[in-house]
This record gives C-alpha cells, structure tokens and sequence, in this order.
C-alpha cells in the first residue's frame, strides 16, 4: 500500500476523518461528551480549547491511546476500531505528541524506522528509511541530517523528525497536539509553511492549540471545545479570534491586558556586569546590565535557553554569579552564606519560577503546606517556638485561594491534583500577597488556559500599579507585548537590545531573539 | 613469577569471569529494556543449587542445566510479574528475589539431601567436564603458543564457550537487529515504543526472560562446571560483582567483557596468593579474599567516570493521561 493509492482511492466529497458520538471518561471525569466531528481530506482542521477542555484525550482516541466508552470512527467513509496504535498507523493516521516520542540517543534514522522496520536485521530498514528521507525531503522541503543524534539537534528538528516518521509510516492524516509550545516564532512559521506543503499534498491535518492566532493563521475549519463538549464548528474564515475565545472560555475574554501607562519611580533593581557560569563551565549569563524601577514590568524575552533562566535563578537566590546586584540601593550577595532565597526574600523579593512544578511546588504536598514555603517561618504560621500553627496556615490559604480564583478552593487537595492554571494560581497568590518590591515572574502563563492567564496578567499588572517593579521572562511575545512596559531581548547570555514595545513588533523581537544585532540598543 | 603461573592465573581468571560475565549480559539485556535487576544473585543461586540438585538425582548435567535455567526463569518471571506488570518497585522486588532464592535453596536442599544444605558431591556425568580443543594435545610442546593455547584456551567447560561468544552474539542482537533496536528504545523511552504500535509490555518481559536464561546458565555454571555440587551461598556476592561490572561497562556488551575479566582477574590473584609474606608481616587470606570486594568498591567510585543509565531504568510503564 503506497500513499499515491492511497490519495487515489480517495472521494473528495467523503471525510477523511469522521467522528460519531465520541464519549470517554476517566472515573467520575467525563473528559469527552458525544462528540461528533467530520473533517474533509486535504484541509486543515483546528481543534482549540483551554487545558483540560478534553482536545488531547479526543485525539488519543483517534491514535488508539486510549479506547472510547461510546461512539465510531470512521475513515475515508469506512467504519474503524483502532483498538491500539499499530491499528492508527495502518488506518493512516500519524501523530505528533506534545511532548515527542522520540529516543534521545539514537539517531534520526534509528527514530524514524523504529516500530516500522522491515525485517529482523536493521541493515535493509536502515538504507531504506536513508532513501525514502531524501525523497521526503525533496517532496516537503523537510531537511534533516539523518546521522544525527536527536539530544543534539532543535527542537524545531526534533519536531520534524516527529512528522517524518509519519510521513514514512505513510500518514494521510497528520494529527499535531500543541506543536508550536516549544519553536521560537522562525521555527513556529516553518512547521506552518511545511504544514501547508502537506495540505497541497492533499494530506489532512488536525491541529490541536490554544493559541488562537495560529487558528486564524492557517486552519481552513476549526472545531471549539469546552469541559469535555464540542461548543462549535466553524469555518476559519467566518470567524474572528474575540468569537473564539469567548466559545472556549463560555465568557467574554479581554485578549489584551487593559493597563494604565506606568509611572515608573525610582530603580528597584540594578544588575551590573552579571556573569553566571554553570556546573559544567559554560558561561551562560556574559556580563549583562538591566534596571527596573519602581512600578514598572521589564519584560525579558528570548528563546528559550539563552540565559534568561539563570538570571532569574541568581535574582531569586538559586545560583552563584559573579557581578553587582542592587536592590533599593544595597548590594545583594551573591555566593556562599546569604546568598539562599531565604535571604533574597527577606530582601523583599519574591519569585513565580519558571518551572512551578519541579521549583514552585512540591507536587505531592497539600495546598495549604505549599502556600507556606519559603514562608514558613512567618510569625503568623508559628504557634510558639517549636511547633506550626497549621490551622491559621489553612484559613490563610483558603482566603488566598478564594481571592485569587483556584479551583476547587481546597487545602487539603495535593499540587498535583490541580490544572495547570490553579497551580500556577498558587504560586501568584504565596508570592504577590508578600508584597515584595521586586517580582521576579518566569513564563507565569506556560500551559495555562485562557481564563486563568487573564487572571494571571491582571494580578500582575495590579502589583505593578502600587509601584512595584517587576521581572517578566517569557518566551510567548505575546505575552511580552501584552504586559511589558520596557522590553529587553536575551541571546547567548546578552542583552541584545531594549525596545518600547510601541516602538517595535515581533519581526524586530524576533531578529534580535535570533541574535541579529538591530540599530543600536 | 614465572611464565607457567602467569598462564595458570590467567586460566584460572577466565573460568571465575563466566559466571560474572553470563549474569552482567543478563543485566545487560534487562537493564537496556528498563527493568533494573538486583536480584541476579538470587536468580543465579536458585539455578546453581537446582541444577546441582538435578543433576546429583538424575546423574545428567544436561538435565541439571536445564532444571537451573528453569528456576531462574521463574524467579525472572516473578521479577517481571512484579516490576512490568505490576509496575511495583523493581529494586525491591530484586532484593525480595536475593531473599528468597537464600533461604530456599538451604532448605529444600536440607529437606531432599539432608547434608546441612548442600547437595551430594557431583561425579562423572553430573558435572560439565573440560573440552580439549582440537590439536590441543598436538601444539601442546610448541613453545610460548602451546601453553596459552592448551592451558588457557583449551581444557575449559562448554559453558565458558558459550559465555564468552555471548559476547558478540549481545553485540549483534543488540545493535544489528530490530529486537535489539527495540530493546534499547523500550530502556530510553517506552513511550516512543508505545506511540510506535509495538508493545512496552512484551518487550520488556523479552528482555527480563533472556536474563533469567543467561542467569540460570551462569547458576549452573557455578554448581557444575565450577565447583562439584551446590553449597550455602555459594554465589558470593558475583551477582553484585555482575552489576558493578555492567555500571562500569557502561552497559554495554564488550566493555562488559573488560570488566568482567579484570574483575575474574582479582579474584585469580586473590584465590592464588592466599597468604602473602612482606618480609616479618604476613597479609591474613581474609585480606586477599576481600580484595576483589574492596577494589569493585574503588573501581565503581573512583574510575567509572559518568555512567548513564538506560533513561527509563526503574520506572514502570505508564501511559500517561
């Protein structure tokens, strides 16, 4: 079974994909409610909803991950079980995973014919997956080298590796679940370009996001969950982004951070000449200057692995550096004994880490006893010199948890029993309500929903406005454009330039995310 | 030290290296598919004491190897049962396995042989006898090659054979074929495996199976081929010994065979030079049988360098939601 039979065999008037009355839950969570979905052959099809709406387990079903409780699939007309993956790959169906499936230390090729070998002997899969590579390479414009070892290639390329060895399965239909979350804004418009190669190819695509500008970018049809349910289905064309969010989210929803302009006081934070090298010798932050002053947010952006997260790790107590660091006024230590985020805290800094739950939570602990730390020696959680006063440490996380929206508002619920927003929440809410003088905040909306990033951006923007200064790094530019109010741009450990974000756009950011030296800075 | 006793050392290092080189490929292939195996010792004291069991009562060392493999392939399925399917701890199970395989075999031995838990001495057909290759005796004369071939390459059991073109055979399996191909990326990240339409469950139980087969070799080996019959933890920390060769081989299949040797080597030397004399001061055997323990212990801290484990060693499968 070659793809061209495939394409040939194939009635355009006939879906590709059709869905009838999916159901599936997991224990008492009904994660998917009847739904039902026709997607045509050689379109683009989005799929948006907020975390938890339900897009990833759909689609796992479609892949054979996971078996539905109820409701039939249906492939070019015909009707399918696919019991488990191997059924998806022979249906044609390839998918390319949040997180890839690739081995780290094998090679491209040894990915790429892995499960879909030939034979017993490697030999023959091997210098078949070499040709066929080069003439998908010839067809789509997907270059990679094939000798090389995914740990040391892109993400961007270990991304397209994910799609080659569907294509090499012969794929007709591509399901991609959040492929743009990891690739800087160059690498996001490739994967699009190469997406719509496919779609000339008369492959079909499903496109899983919540980022409605990709939605609107290149999807032709775009379906709308919401808590397991399909809300609508539109055509991309007919639609507009506000119409979408407010599908998704059940509410209307401010896409733009409404702020007042800043009024910037007087420097909270000063850096000068910071160096950082790492445990393996690499000098990963290269003498970097930066101010931020009272009532404003310093946005930082960048791609990700170019210094920005050791900067934030030296400011929040987590790692050595050499250089000076000020803050309202006095100089910071910056190794040995007083150098721990015990002490930057009580410097009247706080810190929302860039990785809540390996460095903001301890996933396996309570809400209320994770609202403590870092603050557990508060006189108001002591009830005398040897003991915690834990019943005043849950009453005080759940006023938190109910100013600051966390659902369900339960201390006693473990970390990791929440969405990825209401953890986050968490985080905000034992940082913000210190009311520190700096706020160090590290990619404060990664992998959370709509709602909650609103939320998110708007306590921020509210501890700025009572004259706080704020570090912001992200990697989402929009988010950077949407909270900003001074924007400086990492690359290999410098600061490539500061910008007004009304004094640029994202091509510009984007060329100095690159390490392309705009005018001067 | 002359050049007779060189050879004999060395002989003596390659028949102490089989069974540590069969039970470090058994944790080879388990450990690359993900499941840590501690409990190579017990899997290697059950099939020495059931292989010199059978072999004593049937008078057949065939029928005794096979008696061994089979124990050790059960002690491997309850290994798997635990760790795969179970997704239990597999360090523990492996600890629990070392237990189980010390206590039973001194009872049952002590229940069938009454001889405070061993079994009968093994003679004649009971025991792998040593194969003289061929022109051995012819070369024997020939200066400098005569000894190294009929001494050191001749003259050992069929088991040593079969341990040391294992080598090759891992070698091969593991980097030339599909299954190899799998093995290792079940080991890194079953997840790919799994998204691949191949089965995580049934690799890895493959992989715990062929260490239950090269462990169950390496028992017998011990029991019959070794020594004469079975004895009260006769393995003597050689499954750990194993282990400590895999970390330092880095988990792979002819650096295994390095450690391995270097490893039989210590306990040659050791098992040669009971009580050394330096001048008044004579070092105790005690001494010089700790030495192959002390130097694993000062090999794996001091000259491993950074040993990577298989990424997804230890952790059970589970897809995630």
């Amino acid at each position: 079974m070659t793809a061209k039979a495939n394409t040939e065999r194939r009635d355009p008037a006939v879906p590709a994909i059709e869905l009838k009355g999916i159901s599936k839950s997991f224990g008492p969570v009904q994660a998917n409610k009847d739904i039902s979905i026709r997607v045509m052959p050689g379109t683009i099809h989005g799929i948006i909803g907020e975390n938890g709406a339900g897009k990833s387990t759909l689609m796992s079903i479609l892949y054979g991950f996971y078996r539905a409780d109820k409701g039939e699939i249906f492939i070019n007309g015909q009707k399918t079980e696919i019991p488990d993956s191997q059924a998806a790959i022979a249906a044609g169906i390839g998918m390319v995973f949040q997180h890839f499936k690739l081995v780290e230390n094998f090679t491209v090729l040894e990915n790429i014919i892995l499960g879909a070998e030939d034979g017993g002997l490697l030999g023959p899969s091997l210098s078949k997956a070499r040709k066929s590579l080069i003439e998908l390479e010839k067809e789509y414009g997907l270059k990679v080298d094939p000798d090389a070892v995914i740990e040391e290639i892109g993400v961007g390329k270990q991304q397209r590796v994910e799609i080659l060895k569907a294509l090499y399965r012969q794929a007709e239909i591509l399901i991609l679940d959040e492929p743009t979350g990891v690739l800087t804004p160059a690498e996001a418009d490739q994967l699009f370009r190469i997406l719509g190669r496919l779609r000339e190819e008369g492959k079909t695509i499903i496109l899983i996001t919540h980022k409605l500008r990709e939605i609107m970018e290149i999807t032709d049809t775009v379906s709308v969950m919401r808590r397991g349910e399909m809300t609508a289905t539109v055509k991309t064309s007919e639609t507009n982004p506000e119409q979408l969010a407010e599908l998704m989210v059940g509410r209307k929803v401010l896409l733009r951070v409404d702020k007042q302009p800043a009024k910037v006081g007087k420097p909270i934070l000063e850096i000068e000449n910071l160096r950082v090298i790492d445990e393996t010798g690499v000098e990963r932050v290269k003498g970097i200057d930066l101010t931020v002053r009272a009532g404003e947010i310093l946005g930082i952006a960048g791609v990700a692995g170019n210094g920005q997260s050791e900067l934030l790790e030296v400011l929040g107590g987590m790692r050595p550096a050499t250089g000076t660091i000020r803050i309202n006024g006095q100089p910071l230590i910056l190794e040995g004994t007083g150098s721990d985020g015990q002490s930057r805290r009580a410097q009247g800094i706080a810190h929302v880490p860039e990785d809540r739950q390996r460095e903001g939570l301890i996933m396996d602990f309570h809400a209320w006893e994770n609202v403590a730390f870092g603050y557990h020696h508060d006189a108001k959680y002591q009830a005398n010199g040897l003991f915690m006063n834990n019943a005043a440490l849950r009453a005080d996380t759940e006023a938190k948890m109910k100013k600051f929206d966390v659902r369900p508002p339960d201390p006693w619920l473990a970390a990791k029993n929440f969405s990825g927003g209401n953890q986050q929440k968490i985080v905000v809410a034992r940082e913000i309500e210190r009311n520190p003088d700096l706020l160090l905040v590290g990619q404060p909306t990664r992998g959370v929903d709509i709602g909650a990033i609103e939320f998110i951006h708007n306590e921020i923007v509210a501890l700025r406005d009572e004259g706080k200064a704020i570090l912001l790094v992200s990697v989402e530019l929009d988010e950077i454009f949407s909270l900003a109010d001074r924007i400086a741009v990492m690359f290999d450990g410098q600061i490539m330039g500061e910008r007004m974000p009304d004094a640029t756009d994202e091509k510009e950011l984007g060329l100095l995310m690159a390490g392309v030296a705009g005018e001067a800075a | 030290m002359d050049f007779l006793t060189i050879i004999q050392v060395l002989d003596s290092t390659i028949r102490l290296s089989t069974p540590l080189l069969l039970a470090c490929l058994a944790g080879l292939f388990s450990e690359r598919a993900g499941i840590f195996d501690i409990g190579l010792e017990g899997k290697m004291l059950a099939a020495a004491f059931f292989s010199a069991a059978i072999a004593a009562v049937t008078g057949s060392v065939w029928l005794g190897l096979l008696a061994g493999t089979v124990a050790s392939l059960v002690l491997s399925g309850l290994h798997g049962l635990a760790s795969i399917t179970f997704r239990g701890n597999q360090l523990i199970s492996g600890v629990a396995i070392n237990f189980l395989a010390a206590g039973m075999t001194v009872l049952v031995a002590q229940d069938w042989f009454q001889q405070g838990g061993r079994t009968p001495s093994l003679i004649g057909g009971g025991r792998f006898s040593p194969l003289t290759l061929p022109f051995a005796e012819a070369l024997r004369d020939v200066p400098l090659l005569g000894p190294i071939y009929y001494e050191l390459i001749s003259g050992h059991s069929i088991l040593v054979y079969v341990a040391f073109l294992c080598v090759p055979a891992t070698w091969w399996v593991l980097y030339r074929t599909r299954f190899g191909l799998r093995l290792r990326a079940v080991g890194e990240n079953p997840a790919a495996v799994d998204t691949a339409g191949v089965s995580v469950v049934g690799m890895r139980y493959a992989a715990v199976a062929i260490c239950g087969l090269l462990c169950g070799i390496a028992g017998a080996y011990l029991a019959t081929a070794l020594q004469a019959g079975f004895v009260k933890d006769m393995t003597a920390g050689r499954g750990y010994i194993a282990l400590a060769a895999l970390i330092f081989a880095k988990w792979r299949p002819w650096q295994s065979m390095g450690a391995c040797l270097l490893f039989g080597l210590l306990q040659a030397v050791a098992l040669r030079y009971q009580n050394i004399q330096l001048g008044d001061f004579v070092i105790p055997v005690q001494v010089m049988d700790a030495l192959p323990y002390i130097l694993t212990v000062v090999i794996l801290a001091g000259f491993v360098g950074k040993a990577i484990p298989p990424r997804a060693g230890g952790e059970p499968y589970v897809k995630e939601r």
